[in-house]
């Protein structure tokens, strides 16, 4: 690795750790309904729509009513979405005329968007109205992620409470979560982002006659305001097709580490979260130190091998070495102002936290470095993963890391003083089985049938690796995408959409079992055959178990695709 | 009675939602991006010496006579740079095609050019970006097109290379971003600089 990329890793790890804990006890005190900086002016506010919503905050919900309201806020959510994109040609704010979407890529669109995955099997300045983009799709930005960390506040709870029936009240954390984080943040965000260079308007495409004489159409519109969401949510729904590869969508190097932070900082901060409501902040430190070991080493692995090159284009005289007059490397699908360092780095930062932004094309990938984007997939985005989705996807393994500690040493398993029993490791199973089993089967499905090789790009097993790449994305709701693979065709609009919902409500709905089972446990004291899980021994044992979950289950899928690659190469 | 009541506030709080976050939010982001930040918010427009609007400095475009300086490839739209079809060649490094068109790119770059038939290329000049719009190249590749502007525009190449070294951006403290050429800003200057 080079020093540009040594210091840049330095530099991202450092801030990441630093806004941790404010961060962290922010959300902590957001969250309990304690009074922060931003309660003067918002506290009216969240008033007025629990009076609104007919919401008594205080109210504590079982975790079956809690996970009735999330469903049936993100049922409520795909059906207004998709009838906002189906008939989105009869609405305003549609300056270039475009039409409704058909129905199989509106469903597929709004299921997308609701699960937190933004999967886009559309190209956004070919599609999209202004109005879809506003109060279509920038509305779900807000609320699968306001979602997600209101199901990690359910499952801390569940850890933390002691002989309670409750895990919170749904309405409430969604609404503080929007309120008092994602949009004051938002908004500085977007405002930093027109400032370095990311239009803001309501203008249609714009014909210019270029220097050369020729005609250029450029397209453009609010964008600024679902950028900032986009990172800030763990979303990762571009405005444009090419994500932020575009440079009006992430114009420099400020911005594209702008959106590094922005992506990391929820997920970092929400382990902190964690560790002050259970009452010992060495809990969450050691979750970080997992996600960030993990984080650490797939950035470090995936940038060696990109910046070495494709060994193919030697042979053709193309000059990869990197220099002080150019970055060097597989610069096929990447942007010169990134090279290959500041690409690697926003490719891992944004997949392991489920954002699924690309700012480099990973089809384009060498493939032993697209093999780290799939690994974050298939472990169930745990590496700081989603806002909130990925603090309790990490503490599943976890869970599951003390039971199986727990066996070798025959001791009843404990987590934070809560005895493990059948009930908690059947959920932890399931919630396990759901991703293995739904990325499996489906690329299976695509890959045995004519209507699934019919989208494939790129010929041999990399057509295998963007099948799998894409269920391995939408199990996990993620969004990233080897964007060779067409899914604009109602084969891979449905089973996508399908293994989208699968990914989502196959997880919350064991999780907030977890979280209502774990709350009604009385707290047991600790012995001197309770594992500590707060040392580098537990630490290592969960990133162990992260690597091992994940390799063993994917690997056999993982060798027909990357790996033959490799060793065709 | 559970299932309704849920249902209810589902839908409401979604409502104000839709007001809160679709509607307020952008709108008053955008009234604030046109008043602070104008030029930005409108897709940093540039214009020619005569006030011509003639690309957005954030934009790449296509150029292909000798005497301009000439980007990246792009897989941008049919004929590359169509900045309503971002998008890149998606082809993986295995794929023949994409061996192809680089060895086809680098034979065509050294032609253009005039280098010996085994120099090598910079790699930036041979591959697609992620947009297909990048609006820069780096400084080996730009250095490289000097000779050739030069005897185009039959100007002593020394002139051209310090316009090419005005021009290039290095990396802040070192590490952050990639040391690079904007195309169409280098251009421009070229034509302001050397009037035709």
């Amino acid at each position: 690795m080079s020093g540009a990329t040594i210091g840049l890793l330095v530099l991202f790890f450092a801030i990441i750790f630093l806004i941790t804990k404010p961060l962290g006890l922010y959300m902590a005190k957001v969250f309990g309904g304690e009074r922060t900086p931003l309660s003067r002016v918002l506290l009216p506010v969240e008033g007025l729509v629990y009076r609104a919503c007919r919401v008594d905050p205080e109210e504590e919900f079982h975790w079956t009513k809690y996970a009735l309201g999330i469903v049936l806020f993100g049922l409520g959510g795909v059906l207004f979405l998709f009838l906002i994109l189906r008939f989105q040609g009869l609405l305003r704010l549609n300056p270039q005329d475009f039409d409704g979407l058909a129905p199989h890529l509106a469903f597929n669109t709004a299921v997308s968007f609701m699960t937190h995955t933004n999967w886009q099997s559309y190209s956004g300045e070919q599609t999209m109205s202004h109005l879809s983009q506003m109060a279509g799709l920038t509305v779900q930005n807000f609320c699968a992620a306001a979602v997600g960390m209101a199901l990690a506040m359910a499952f801390i709870r569940g850890l933390s409470r002691r002989s309670a029936q409750g895990v919170g009240n749904c309405w409430a954390d969604i609404t503080r979560a929007i309120l008092y984080i994602l949009l004051p943040v938002s908004t500085i965000l977007a405002i930093v982002f027109i400032w370095q260079g990311v239009p803001q308007n309501l203008q249609g495409a714009l014909s210019v006659a270029t220097l050369e004489g020729g005609a250029q159409t450029i397209a453009q519109g609010p964008v600024a305001s679902q950028e900032a969401i986009k990172v800030l949510g763990t979303n990762g729904g571009g405005f444009f097709a090419a994500n932020s590869a575009h440079p009006f969508e992430n114009p420099n190097h400020w911005t594209n580490f702008l959106q590094l932070i922005a992506m990391a900082a929820i997920p970092s901060a929400m382990t902190y979260t964690f560790g002050r409501l259970v009452g010992d902040t060495r809990q969450g430190w050691a979750i970080w130190a997992v996600m960030a070991i993990l984080l650490l080493a797939g950035t470090s692995l995936s940038t060696v091998i990109e910046q070495q090159g494709n060994p193919n284009f030697d042979a053709i005289a193309a000059n990869q070495q990197a220099g002080a007059e150019q970055a060097g490397g597989n610069l096929e699908g990447k942007e010169t102002r990134f090279g290959v360092g500041q690409s690697m780095l926003f490719t891992n930062v944004s997949v392991a936290t489920s954002t699924g932004a690309v700012n480099n094309t990973h089809d384009s990938l060498m493939p032993l470095a697209s093999i780290v984007p799939m690994v974050y997939m298939q472990t169930g985005g745990a590496v700081f993963g989603g806002a909130g989705v990925g603090l309790y996807s990490m503490l599943i393994f976890a869970i599951l890391a003390v039971f199986i500690a727990g066996l070798m040493v025959g001791r009843t398993p404990e987590y934070l003083g809560k005895k493990i029993e059948p009930f908690e490791i059947k959920m932890v199973m399931l919630v396990t089985l759901a991703i293995a089993s739904t990325v499996l089967l489906f690329t299976a499905l695509a890959a045995t049938t004519d209507r699934g090789f019919a989208g494939v790009l790129n010929p041999g097993p990399h057509g295998f690796s963007e099948m799998l790449y894409a269920y391995s994305s939408s199990a996990s709701n993620n969004g990233s995408a080897f964007a060779g693979l067409n899914t604009d065709s109602s084969f891979y609009s449905y089973t996508l959409g399908l293994v989208m919902l699968l990914g989502r409500f196959m997880i919350v709905i064991p999780v907030l079992a977890l979280a209502g089972a774990m709350a009604r446990k009385e707290r047991v004291p600790q012995s001197l055959g309770t594992l500590p899980t707060h040392g580098p021994l537990f630490v290592a044992l969960v990133a162990g178990f992260v690597i091992i979950v994940g390799a063993l289950t994917f690997f056999p899928a993982l060798a027909l695709g990357p790996i033959v690659e490799h060793l065709m190469m | 009675m559970e299932l309704k009541q849920q249902a209810k506030t589902a839908v409401a709080l979604l409502v104000i939602l839709v007001i809160i976050t679709g509607v307020a939010y952008p709108l008053v982001i955008t009234g604030i991006g046109q008043g602070a930040f104008n030029r930005q918010a409108d897709g940093s427009l540039l214009r020619d010496a005569d006030g011509k609007i003639v690309g957005s400095s954030l934009i790449g475009q296509n150029f292909t006579a000798p005497h301009y300086f000439h980007p990246r490839p792009s897989a941008a739209g049919a004929d590359g740079y169509d900045a309503r079809a971002s998008g890149a060649s998606n082809l993986g490094p295995t794929n023949q095609l994409l061996l192809d068109a680089v060895e086809s790119r680098a034979k065509a770059y050294r032609q253009e050019n005039n280098l010996p038939a085994d120099a090598d290329v910079p790699v930036d000049a041979v591959t697609s970006s992620g947009s297909g719009l990048d609006p820069h190249i780096s400084p080996a590749n730009a250095y490289l097109q000097t000779g050739r502007v030069a005897k185009a525009r039959r100007l002593p190449e020394n002139d051209v290379m310090e316009l090419v070294r005005q021009h290039v951006e290095e990396r802040t403290l070192g590490f952050l971003g990639e040391a690079r050429v904007n195309v169409l800003k280098l251009n421009l200057a070229l034509d302001e600089r050397f009037r035709r």
